[in-house]
């Protein structure tokens, strides 16, 4: 698996290649579990994440991938610190930060910052572009050498927005151009991880591509780590180094982007990756068809959670949970009983009603 | 995978739109929505209409479909279903063409379904609204049939519940058993799996392909996902502020392209292929605004090659011409050998136009 052509230093295609090895971000045990009312009076738990693990190196980007409801975005929120986790721990380089209060969060959010899926709801539209940039400084008391009004312009210079625009309101922009303003408010105060919730997929695909090209140049010019959030496999394909599968609050699969994509081994993985339609393809190609929709949070399967609609599921899968280990001689770590071998293309046959 | 020509059955396209203009009169100027856009659909066939957001694509189908209000909409042209003229026709006739002999299904099933009543109530209702001798039993049949159909289990019990209680991909579903409930003849479906997650999609998309064997009806698919276009369309349209820039078959679009819009949509897009370390390519800029298009082609600003031909492409506006292959339509001043050439040098090579 070396590089194809020469053309591209490792750090950037993220060959397990040793680094420094001690991660970033490191999460163990995560868990959000959402009390609702349930349907007779009783009270009763959405177990939105239920116990995640992974690493985030420095310079790193990992994708966090899944459907609707299988507890990305609330993991997101609990990086940040927006939601508080219930049980588990987030360490933020070294530091502990599951736990910590208002006043300690605030320096520790310069490091982290977060970039919204929706670029119109995530902008004060009373503000100037100026001022939504300049907040992030100003609400930590920073004053940047040669004054705030210059470091926000070259924020937006550095984002592909004209600097000269300092002073329009965000309902003058174009939905890309939006989201350039949150990338330049995510980077106003130099982080070193921004969790990025689903930033490309309100925007048009011409549009898409700029942004996606965007984020990509600063990842690599300012190294900065990603935890990138998105529902589109192929978008994460072209930006993360590492991509986590995620279903039902659990991450089923986790590894290198080449394992995920070439040699998926879990069931979940390798369908979700057979039902993107892809331009390459012309006509129904092959496409593992998965039954019925994603059981509720409520009440998950017990065991591994998709064995409801995995077709190689045993009795075995109901009784007992898989542990996410490497299997199989796999690089990545796969919750499997059974997992697939061999590369992608060879299963495409198998079609489950 | 090779497709044979659909069957012609001696009656020609059932839908024919011709020089269709769709204008809306806003305090802000007039907005040209659609600007003279032609095109047809076979029985069992299936046109898909590609384009970003405010290229038209929409307010194409509304128009087929007479859902534009008079008062604020101006619609000339020429649109023909099975034979019949529906522009300048009068609502109450239209209304009886609707739900009958076309249908759409729209992107937002939730939306889209009323909440207050059941699922099962609202699709008998259409059924009712075009066979008004039919009983209420006999709706109620039927309704349950089409759920079935549609691959909704226990459609007896689903048909009394109410739309919170399906999942996303169960609502899609319930639209189009309504949709389908009067076997029309023309179903447009206005992206109707963006909403959806990708397995979701996958068994929708899977479906729609199953029902048009089943009833040979001619389907129009409004998308921005050219993958979805190229799993489920056998002619594509490519529009862009509110003009056809390139039509023809899926073949000839998707792998042969030959409007600079197209290549650009094409090596934007990220594949699950290929090499994932070489970056997009993007369009420049932004799509235009509908009330103030750029004159001449309304792609120029943004085109990498408007230069190649003098002024032309800031001053006239192109006509949809053929290129090379029969039935390969593209609106594109480049010269033809020019255009072979940027093809063979740039853009083969490049993205996913392999």
């Amino acid at each position: 698996m070396s590089t194809v052509n020469g053309r591209l230093p490792a750090a950037i295609v993220g060959e397990p290649e040793p680094r420094a090895p001690e991660a970033l971000l490191r999460v163990r045990g995560l868990t959000k579990h959402f009390p609702v009312r349930g349907a007779l009076g009783g009270r009763a738990l959405v177990r939105a994440v239920d116990g995640l693990d992974f690493d985030v190196r420095p310079g790193e980007t990992l994708g966090l991938v899944g459907e609707s409801g299988c507890g990305k975005t609330t993991t997101g929120r609990m990086l940040v610190r927006l939601l508080d986790s219930t049980s588990g721990s987030i360490e933020f380089a070294g530091r502990d930060i599951t736990h910590a209060r208002r006043g300690e969060l605030r320096p520790l959010r310069q490091d982290l910052q977060i970039i919204f899926q929706d670029p119109y709801a995530s902008l004060n539209p009373r503000h100037t572009v100026g001022r939504i940039v300049a907040m992030p400084l100003q609400v930590n008391g920073i004053n940047p050498p040669g004054g705030t009004k210059k470091r926000v312009q070259e924020l937006l210079e550095l984002v592909g927005l004209n600097p000269e625009h300092y002073n329009r309101y965000p309902h003058e922009f174009s939905g890309g151009q939006r989201q350039r303003i949150g990338i330049a408010r995510a980077l106003a105060l130099r982080p070193k991880l921004i969790v990025a919730d689903e930033p490309v997929s309100a925007l048009d695909v011409s549009i898409q591509a700029q942004v996606i090209n965007l984020l990509r140049d600063l990842q690599r010019d300012l190294d900065l780590a990603f935890v990138f959030i998105a529902h589109d496999l192929a978008v994460v394909r072209h930006f993360c180094h590492r991509v986590a599968v995620m279903y039902l609050g659990k991450i089923v699969e986790i590894g290198d982007r080449n394992d995920i994509y070439q040699h998926p081994q879990h069931p979940y993985t390798r369908a979700l990756l057979s039902a993107i339609p892809d331009v390459t393809t012309l006509g129904p190609a092959g496409r593992i068809r998965l039954a019925g929709d994603v059981p509720t949070p409520l009440n998950p399967p017990s065991g591994c959670r998709f064995r409801t609609r995995c077709w190689k599921a045993q009795d075995h899968c109901a009784t007992e949970e898989p542990a996410l280990i490497t299997r199989d001689g796999g690089t990545q770590l796969t919750a499997c009983h059974y997992p697939e071998r061999g590369a992608l293309s060879e299963t495409k046959a198998a079609a489950v009603g | 995978m090779v497709k044979l020509p659909a069957s012609r059955s001696g009656e020609g396209p059932y839908l024919r739109v011709k020089d269709l203009r769709v204008r809306f009169d806003t305090e802000d100027g007039v907005v040209r929505a659609v600007d003279g856009v032609s095109f047809s659909v076979e029985r069992g066939r299936t046109l898909g209409i590609v384009g970003e957001s405010g290229s038209g694509k929409s307010v194409t189908s509304l128009a087929i479909l007479g859902l534009h209000n008079a008062k604020r909409a101006t619609i000339s042209g020429e649109i023909s279903v099975g034979g019949r003229q529906l522009v300048g026709l009068p609502e109450e006739e239209v209304r009886r063409l609707r739900g009958r002999d076309m249908a759409m299904i729209f992107q937002d099933p939730l939306s889209a379904l009323h909440p207050y009543y059941t699922v099962g109530r609202q699709i008998a209702e259409a059924y009712r609204v075009h066979h008004p001798r039919a009983g209420r039993r006999e709706a109620r049949g039927r309704a349950v049939e089409m759920l079935g159909r549609v691959g909704i289990p226990q459609p007896g019990k689903r048909f009394d519940q109410y739309p919170h209680e399906f999942s996303g991909g169960m609502r899609q579903r319930a639209m189009i058993a309504m949709a389908l409930v009067n076997d029309p003849d023309l179903l447009i479906a206005d992206e109707p799996t963006t909403a959806l997650d990708v397995t979701v999609q996958a068994q929708i998309l899977d479906l729609l392909e199953d029902l048009q064997q089943e009833f040979q009806s001619a389907i129009i698919l409004i998308t921005h996902d050219l993958g979805v276009v190229s799993q489920v369309a056998d002619d594509v349209l490519v529009m862009y502020g509110g003009r056809a820039v390139e039509h023809g078959s899926v073949e000839q679009v998707l792998r042969r392209p030959q409007h600079p819009y197209t290549w650009g949509l094409l090596s934007s897009v990220p594949s699950l292929h290929g090499d994932a370390d070489a970056d997009l390519v993007p369009i420049k800029g932004n799509p235009p605004s509908l009330i103030n298009l750029p004159s001449g082609c309304a792609f120029h600003p943004r085109c990498r090659y408007a230069d190649r031909n003098g002024d032309r492409s800031r001053t006239d506006v192109p006509e949809l011409r053929q290129v090379v292959e029969r039935g390969h339509l593209v609106a594109c001043h480049l010269p033809e050998a020019a255009r072979q050439r940027i093809y063979r040098d740039e853009i083969a090579q490049v993205g996913v136009a392999r």
